[in-house]
């Protein structure tokens, strides 16, 4: 059972985003792994726990600093971790799936796991453009996949808490929504020792070819409204918003 | 290349989503413009197809169709698309349309606007406004090549628009659906025994900021003395902190209670689809460009727990 996991390096919406030349200004603003990557590398491990077989966890390294959530999915229990070398801050979904595709097509997998969205998935997710390129079936916002026998039980979330459950011959490429168990935390010492011995396969990027998005102009939304603003301390605020409820007869 | 729009509507227990009639209002303007027809397309039997405002609508009643398998569907939508080359084909940007979207955007090499929020044609170019880095930024972009594909957030588009009594044509499936790598087995419908949020008054929201499950009996306390109920966004519930059943938004509920207060809830689009409708919504987060203090009636940069204790102690 050989597990791949395609991970994503995204601008952090915790922080301001600066725009240049209709896109985000990508020299001001810190990279983080996608949150729902998080859900998928769990998802990967729990399989792994349960019937055995490897993990490899790859991304495209789009500004050098991929090192870091590699060495989590292995402190976490991957196996193995990948980097496409591309240094494109930019480089959108549909270029960093076709690198993606190209190298996990050398694994021969037997699953392929991503999160099952992005913030910056402005041209679509990644997993569905490996399966595409792979000539795979894509099922995303999974929250529970077991294997046996060389089928997968997945279930599927539905708006309202409703489940759909899927029985899927392997391979396929999965879309994460969210492991059944909340991803395990790893110790910073571990993570560490990780850093020191883990050898991180390095794959250069080969043609790659972008979604066709020109892009004519980024800016934050028009507002139309904006909240009434309450200032002062916590005590003030929690006295305005008590008095506030009581005027509403809400309390 | 003709000028026609495809919509691909979706369907559960015999009722289409909104999102389908929103779809279906928007591209018959666009088609206009492109001096196309607007297609509504139906997979799957069990309902009845001819409730749409669209030029036409085709049906593919197959039973194998019926309940949504993301591989069936798929492949079918990839065969008529290549069959009709459709200008543009849109989809919701739902947990049904966001498995095959992009997929068929990978299939086809044709450009996939995710997140779409707006969609219109200017001089004969098409051009998508995208709602992406979780409502932050809005990006204004235009597809290259003769199709693309979008998918659009629900609630963009008027609904009443979409709606109408075009006849539907059944057609056949244009692919062979046997011997499928996927098999739908059972829906599951959520347990009984846990609160019904969508009928609650009042809602405590609680978001990423509350940090972790242990801070989650803050919320409850405060819910107690307001009379209200928690509930949350989706992080909070994919970490495990809430059941399933106490998410609101796309993948959740909708509510439209009396208060909606919120507690570390920076306001992505899929939440605001959630409750934007609630009568009072008072917002408390550190971020003072949350996109939720757009929406918010009230809001306060601060502090949660903070203000969360000091709520207690005059409660």
């Amino acid at each position: 059972m050989h597990i791949v996991v395609a991970i994503k390096h995204i601008p952090s919406i915790a922080d301001e985003l600066p725009v240049r030349h209709n896109n985000i200004d990508f020299d001001s603003v810190d990279f983080v792994l996608n949150e729902w990557d998080e859900h998928s590398i769990e998802q990967a491990v729990l399989i792994k726990e349960a019937v055995g077989g490897t993990v490899t966890v790859i991304g495209v390294d789009v500004i050098g600093e991929l090192d870091n959530a590699l060495h989590l999915a292995l402190a976490k229990g991957a196996d193995r971790a990948v980097k496409i070398a591309a240094e494109e801050p930019g480089a959108d979904s549909h270029q960093q799936a076709k690198w993606l595709a190209e190298a996990i097509q050398n694994m021969s997998p037997d699953l392929i796991l991503s999160g099952v969205q992005a913030s910056n998935d402005l041209d679509g997710q990644l997993g569905p453009l490996i399966a595409a390129y792979l000539d795979l079936p894509y099922i995303g916002g999974t929250s529970a996949i077991e294997v046996t026998n060389g089928k997968a039980m997945v279930l599927k979330e539905f708006p309202g808490g409703i489940g759909m459950r899927y029985e899927i011959a392997l391979p396929f490429v999965a879309g994460v929504q969210a492991a059944p168990k909340p991803p395990r935390y790893a110790p910073v010492s571990k993570v560490r020792q990780i850093a020191q011995t883990a050898k991180v396969e390095t794959i250069e990027p080969g043609e790659g070819e972008s979604g066709g998005l020109r892009f004519l102009k980024m800016a934050p939304p028009v507002v139309t409204g904006h909240a009434e603003m309450i200032q002062g301390t916590a005590k003030e605020i929690a006295a305005r918003i008590v008095e506030l409820l009581k005027s509403r007869g809400l309390l | 290349m003709s000028g026609d729009v495809m919509v691909i509507t979706e369907h559960m227990e015999g009722k289409f989503s909104d999102v389908s009639f929103e779809l279906v209002g928007k591209a018959r303007e666009l088609a206009e413009a492109f001096g196309g027809e607007s297609i509504a397309l139906v997979l799957g039997g069990g309902v009845d197809a001819s409730v749409f405002a669209s030029h036409a609508t085709l049906h593919v009643a197959d039973a194998a169709l019926n309940h949504f398998n993301p591989e069936a569907y798929a492949r079918v939508i990839e065969a008529l698309v290549k069959e009709r080359s459709p200008r543009l084909v849109m989809f919701g940007w739902t947990v049904i349309g966001m498995d095959l979207a992009a997929w068929l955007s990978g299939r086809m090499g044709v450009p996939c606007v995710a997140y779409a929020k707006d969609v219109r044609v200017e001089n004969g170019a098409l051009i998508v406004s995208s709602q992406a880095y979780g409502g932050k930024l809005i990006a204004e972009v235009s597809p290259e090549g003769e199709m693309a594909i979008v998918a659009c957030l629900a609630g963009s588009f008027p609904a009443e628009a979409g709606h109408g009594s075009t006849q539907a044509t059944v057609i056949p499936s244009p692919v062979d659906l046997g011997g499928l790598k996927m098999k739908f087995l059972e829906v599951i419908k959520p347990e009984a025994g846990d609160v019904d949020i969508t009928t609650q008054t009042k809602l405590v929201a609680v978001g990423r900021g509350i940090g972790g499950k242990e801070n989650i009996e803050l919320a409850e306390e405060l819910a107690e003395k307001l009379g209200a109920v928690v509930c949350a966004s989706r992080p909070v519930v994919d970490a495990g902190w809430l059941p399933r059943t106490r998410q609101v938004g796309k993948s959740g509920l909708k509510v439209k209670p009396k208060l909606y207060f919120m507690l570390g809830i920076s306001g992505a689009p899929e939440h605001l689809e959630g409750m934007k409708d609630a009568e009072l919504i008072i917002a408390i987060n550190t971020d003072k460009k949350a996109p939720i203090f757009n929406v918010a009636h009230y809001g306060a940069v601060a502090d949660l727990f903070e203000v969360t204790e000091a709520m207690l102690e005059l409660l």
